[in-house]
């Protein structure tokens, strides 16, 4: 294991991009399709592990915000509004409700916020199937258009996946810089050990509500980007199977880790289409990955990767328990 | 001169207990007050109280002589207070650096500064000293959760003073540390206390530890203050002797 984890990593993700760039050449549009549906999913997942991977917040909502920019670009595009204002609305107005939802996690914390979550989740998919006079219920909608830049129109297969992919490029670097700065560290902290870190300075009500938002605006904006790509919408993906879909490409991939939901999405999105002459073994098979996964490398596979790659593995018991100061054992009195 | 820090009758209650009960003092600004009791007698409580971890049940703190009760911990640390707690408290997943770097970050600038500036917020060099003034010079990218135990322990000091604190609570600094490391976090904070002029509430079992480093020792029995003053006399002190062995 002589080769740096660096060079492993800078050039598997040359070969990626060269790979992304001229897959439309190598694919039927099928293909090309399945991997527009990676970018977008790929999208919504580096929100989520903004939000549960480098902040530690367990969302089961993710779906619901990807539904809710969907929606907002189905309803306004069809009714003449230009993609990028819907767009951009669909962002904001998921920003602002991921920043609301957020505010039951800074009260209850793991699996109560996974319900907390979970019951929001299935709130909105009831609106999307029961609120018709807005949303057409299970009728759907129709007819979305794709948009246009600068004059160039976006509606063919292979020109929508490029419009996509330089969507991603543009998230990565704002989400790698995002990472980077020192907010990226007070989120990793507000995980590791928010009182601790509420000691230091570090505002942990804002940053939680802030990883909450963020995640959830990305959402927003790959909802926005999946209607313009299948055109027609309706609730059924946006149900909790999505969100729980979601959240096993984030931990699968590598939770935490920068490129655990491109990762992740191969695995939840292209594997099964590749898989297909599996037929129904492939989500047994699935399910076997992840619950060894879960069972031997609960970091995913980037986290499996680093620790094969990481020189004379030391006897790594992970994260230190944080245990509030009154929890603990007290010792003799001196 | 008004005192850095003052407490009045600070009480706290879990249910029926009384953790602390009616403690009131004064910290002067440059002293090394040490807060000694057995174990259970309110210490941990009391440090929760004055730093807006826990909420008291009554009574007030002041700070400068401006009321602080109930602030928030991050507030109250932006004002120049600083705190360790008495179970290990650092980042395992971030570097040393990153550790002392995230410790000093929210002291300047504003969320948006923070989002569009510098990674390292221009505390690089800052760290880096803090690093060099704790010994742990050749830690200094490695994870802090794949330190020793002393060495953390100096690591969780260190971020304490990373934002240059005015006031700075320890609850048991020597807790599980050896002899030698012991010396070495006993000298750094006397050099800080000397440099900085920056003003120490110790919490501490370790008596020894205490008497050579205080210049005065509050203690507490059952939430109470039994007994005030300087490290020689509270020693000799029958109230204090009783306290510590008929426990
Ligand atoms: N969160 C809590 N809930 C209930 N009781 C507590 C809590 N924290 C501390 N206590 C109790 O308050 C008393 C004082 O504890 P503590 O402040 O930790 O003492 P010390 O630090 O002096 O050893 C003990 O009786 C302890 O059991
Ligand atoms: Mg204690």
């Amino acid at each position: 294991m002589m080769v740096s984890k660096k060079t492993l990593a800078v050039a598997a993700m040359a070969l990626s991009v060269v790979f992304l760039l001229v897959a439309p050449f190598l694919f039927k549009p099928y293909g090309v399709f399945i991997l527009s549906t990676w970018v977008v999913m790929t999208i919504a997942a580096i929100g989520l592990n903004l939000t549960l991977g480098y902040a530690g917040q367990v969302s089961l909502a993710q779906a619901a915000f990807v539904g809710i920019g969907s929606y907002i670009t189905a309803y306004l595009t069809t009714r003449g509004w230009p993609f990028w204002s819907t767009y951009m609305l669909a962002g904001t107005s998921c920003f602002i409700v991921g920043w609301l939802l957020g505010y039951p996690a800074l009260r209850v914390q793991h699996h109560y916020l996974a319900f907390v979550t979970l019951a929001f989740n299935t709130l909105v998919y009831l609106i999307f199937r029961n609120e018709e006079w807005l949303t057409r219920g299970i009728y759907g909608i129709m007819n979305i258009p794709r948009p246009e830049v600068l004059g160039w129109s976006m509606a063919k297969p292979i020109p929508f996946y490029y419009f996509l992919l330089a969507h991603l490029a543009l998230i990565s670097a704002a989400t790698w810089a995002l990472i980077q700065s020192p907010w990226g560290r007070a989120f990793i902290a507000v995980r590791e050990n928010p009182i601790r870190a509420l000691s230091l300075g570090v505002d942990t009500r804002r940053y939680t509500l802030m990883a909450f938002a963020l995640g959830a605006g990305l959402g927003g904006i790959s909802g926005s980007l999946y209607a313009a790509l299948v055109q027609f919408i309706d609730p059924t993906p946006f149900a909790l199977g999505l969100s729980l879909n979601l959240l096993l490409m984030v931990i699968v991939g590598g939770s935490g880790y920068f490129f655990g939901p491109f990762l992740g999405a191969v695995v939840a999105v292209l594997l099964p289409e590749w898989l297909r002459f599996a037929q129904g073994y492939y989500l047994m098979g699935y399910a076997a990955l992840v619950m060894l996964l879960m069972i031997f490398c609960p970091t995913g596979l980037l986290g499996f990767a680093d620790r094969l790659l990481t020189p004379k593995a030391k006897s790594d018991s992970g994260p230190n328990p944080v245990l509030p100061d009154s929890a603990a054992p007290q010792k003799a009195a001196g | 001169m008004t005192p850095v820090l003052e407490v009045r009758n600070l009480r706290k209650t879990f249910g029926g207990i009384v953790a602390v009960d009616d403690v009131s003092f004064n910290v002067n600004d440059g002293e090394i007050l040490g807060i000694i009791g057995p174990n259970g007698s309110g210490k941990s409580t009391l440090f929760n109280c004055i730093l807006g971890q826990l909420q008291p049940s009554a009574g007030e703190v002041f700070l400068h002589g401006k009321a602080v009760t109930r602030t928030r911990p991050c507030d109250l640390n932006r004002l120049g207070v600083s705190r360790t707690f008495q179970l290990l408290q650092i980042f395992p997943q971030l570097t040393v650096r990153e550790n002392l770097i995230l410790a000093g970050q929210e002291h300047q600038g504003t969320m948006l500064s923070r989002l569009f500036g510098r990674r390292d917020a221009g505390l690089t060099g800052a760290a880096n000293q803090m690093i060099e003034f704790f010994r742990l010079g050749h830690l200094a990218d490695e994870k802090a959760g794949g330190l020793s135990y002393g060495q953390q322990k100096l690591l969780d000091a260190a971020m304490a003073f990373m934002a240059g604190p005015r006031l700075v609570l320890l609850d048991e600094p020597a807790g599980g540390v050896n002899l030698t490391m012991l010396q070495s976090l006993r000298e750094r904070l006397r050099a800080i206390n000397a440099e900085q002029g920056a003003t120490f509430v110790v919490i501490e079992h370790n008596m020894e530890f205490v008497m050579a480093l205080c210049t005065r020792i509050v203690v507490l029995a059952e939430g109470r203050i039994i007994a005030e003053g300087d490290p020689a006399d509270v020693r000799r002190n029958p109230k204090v002797i009783e306290a510590y062995l008929g426990h």
